[in-house]
């Protein structure tokens, strides 16, 4: 097991070597959802009418939607690894074979926290406040990480999955609609009944709605059980979908030579 | 024995890659395997470096079984694959360090071997820099130590030279070379006889996942048989008259027939080209161009399997 923590940190340590020598990678990283959220916030934003403004109710939304597209760089960074062989020599060096998933795994958790740091930062700037305790505010930041976490797994799974460049940029198109079928942007009180009903069960609806709720953040009310428990599924979703992933994912490793 | 497989057999699906292969490198030696794509060569690379599970069949290497103790296996093994599989965006000397302490070897020693390497495959002036700024040669180079971090008893080269320029290939030879002195056990596969011929003891040549020939690349050349010599004509008409020619410096050898090409095995290769030449001058026959040349990898794999006539 020692070995097992130490070769994870030894690929964990790979990763914080390209942050180091390619710095403006983190930055692009981060230019993404900033533009999202200036686009949003202050281009689409004043068309959309929010009571307690749209910016406050934007930002968590912002937030766990960054989140959940840290599954494509998961995705692409593992299926990079498969495709230039750098996955075929780790698994014939004598190391623990699990490692190089737990490494992949801490190495993205990383990066996360300090997007989320640096994001939060960025919310401040442009106007969003939390209006809750410091504890409400943290366990909300937690249930953005966990979303990231299980999300992250999806991401090692598909990247084990596909062998080509296809497959990858399928799933990089169809992250999109995913995301966007919740009330990260807009109220789902806006949208056509089928609709509603598919973004109230979307993990990424349970993340954003329960972050509002701890940030103190205007939320817009929703019927259904699934809007009522909102906290209760943004636990519930993504320890289910890691739970789900991780043993895809661990079994598609271990199966890699069959 | 370095590496000891027999009746090794792999599907994928429907396909039969492998069709039992007995295969055996001795210690200290270089031995080439030969053959074209789909042969079965990195299929049998990556059963014995434990990333793919054998259908039938065992394979040892170092003395250790693939399938029921690939840590051992692992642990005396070196792979090289097809792809420089080194990160591009780390330095040489970062790569090393990491694979040495994947390979357990403990940061300082990890660091210590790494600039050994380094020194080795003369990379120390470019050990800073991101591999993604190396020539094709240079990250051969470096792929060539990340194989020998362990100093490993058995080194498996997938076709190290694929896609490199002459200069490159020649870097890769040297690098090989200079392995085997220090008592290494290297498997190479690879798609051309030349690089066999420079650097390989022992042959094996695959067919379809099954030993097509075995031996010395000496003894392998000459059950090969020698050189070929090609006349193209200009008109195809005067194609007979050159096969005429070249009948009589051929002897009962097969003639090939292609286009307005005629190709013959020779024996004295000089008296062979100045008769053809001069008979086919004297007829007043016009000659596009005569060529004097060892036979390619195709028709020596032909020759092998039997399958001359088929093919032609």
């Amino acid at each position: 097991m020692t070995w097992a923590l130490r070769d994870s940190w030894t690929a964990t340590l790979r990763d914080l070597g390209h942050w180091r020598r390619q710095p403006w990678g983190l930055v692009i990283g981060l230019a993404f959802p900033i533009l999202l959220l200036l686009m949003f916030g202050f281009l689409l934003g004043g068309a959309i009418d929010v009571p307690g403004g749209y910016i406050e109710f934007l930002f968590p939304g912002m937030l766990a939607v960054t989140m959940a597209f840290g599954l494509e760089t998961t995705m692409t960074t593992v299926s990079e690894d498969v495709q230039r062989g750098v996955t075929d020599r780790f698994r014939s060096l004598p190391m623990s074979r699990i490692a190089v998933l737990l490494g992949r795994a801490t190495a993205d958790m990383l990066a996360s926290v300090v997007s989320l740091a640096v994001l939060l930062v960025a919310g401040l700037v442009i106007g969003w406040r939390i209006h809750e305790g410091i504890g409400d505010a943290l366990a909300g930041v937690a249930l953005l990480l966990l979303l990231r976490f299980a999300f992250l797994w999806v991401g090692i799974y598909l990247g084990l999955l596909f062998r080509g460049q296809g497959g990858v940029m399928a799933v990089q198109i169809l992250v999109w609609p995913f995301v966007f079928l919740s009330n990260a942007f807009v109220p789902i009180s806006t949208m056509p009944g089928w609709l509603q009903t598919l973004s109230a069960w979307n993990p990424v609806t349970a993340t954003v709605a329960a972050t509002r709720e701890l940030f103190g953040n205007p939320t817009v009310p929703a019927s259904g059980w699934a809007s009522d428990n909102v906290v209760l599924l943004a636990v519930v979703w993504p320890v289910v979908l890691s739970v789900v992933f991780a043993t895809l994912a661990v079994r598609r490793w271990t199966r890699l030579g069959r | 024995m370095a590496i000891s497989t027999t009746g090794l057999t792999r599907r994928y699906g429907e396909t039969t890659v492998l069709d039992g292969l007995d295969l055996t490198v001795e210690p200290g030696t270089i031995h080439g395997l030969l053959g074209p794509n789909g042969a079965g060569k990195t299929t049998t690379v990556r059963i014995l470096s434990t990333l793919l599970d054998p259908h039938g069949g065992t394979a040892r290497v170092a003395g250790f079984d693939v399938v029921t103790e690939p840590a051992q296996v692992r642990r005396h093994l070196g792979l090289v694959g097809q792809h420089a599989a080194v990160d591009e965006i780390l330095g040489g000397r970062d790569n090393l360090v990491m694979f040495g302490r994947l390979s357990h070897l403990g940061t300082r020693a990890a660091r210590r071997r790494a600039d050994e390497l380094l020194e080795r495959f003369d990379l120390v002036d470019a050990a800073e820099r991101p591999v993604s700024t190396y020539s094709g040669g240079m990250r051969r180079r470096l792929d060539l130590a990340a194989g020998l971090v362990l100093d490993p008893a058995v080194l498996l080269l997938d076709e190290p030279t694929t896609g490199l320029d002459p200069g490159g290939r020649r870097e890769v030879w040297r690098a090989v070379r200079a392995l085997v002195a220090g008592g290494t056990a290297v498997l190479l596969t690879t798609q051309y006889l030349e690089e066999v011929d420079q650097l390989a003891s022992q042959v094996t040549v695959l067919d379809h996942g099954r030993v097509a020939a075995e031996g010395t690349p000496d003894a392998l050349k000459a059950s090969i048989g020698q050189d070929r010599l090609d006349v193209v004509v200009r008109d195809e008409a005067d194609l007979a008259a050159a096969q005429t020619a070249l009948r009589a410096v051929a002897g009962d050898a097969e003639i090939d027939l292609d286009g307005r090409r005629a190709t013959a095995t020779v024996t004295d290769r000089v008296a062979a080209l100045t008769h053809v030449v001069r008979t086919l001058d004297d007829a007043g026959i016009v000659v596009d161009d005569v060529i004097l040349r060892r036979p390619t990898l195709d028709e020596v794999f032909l020759h092998l399997t039997g399958s001359m006539k088929e093919a032609s």
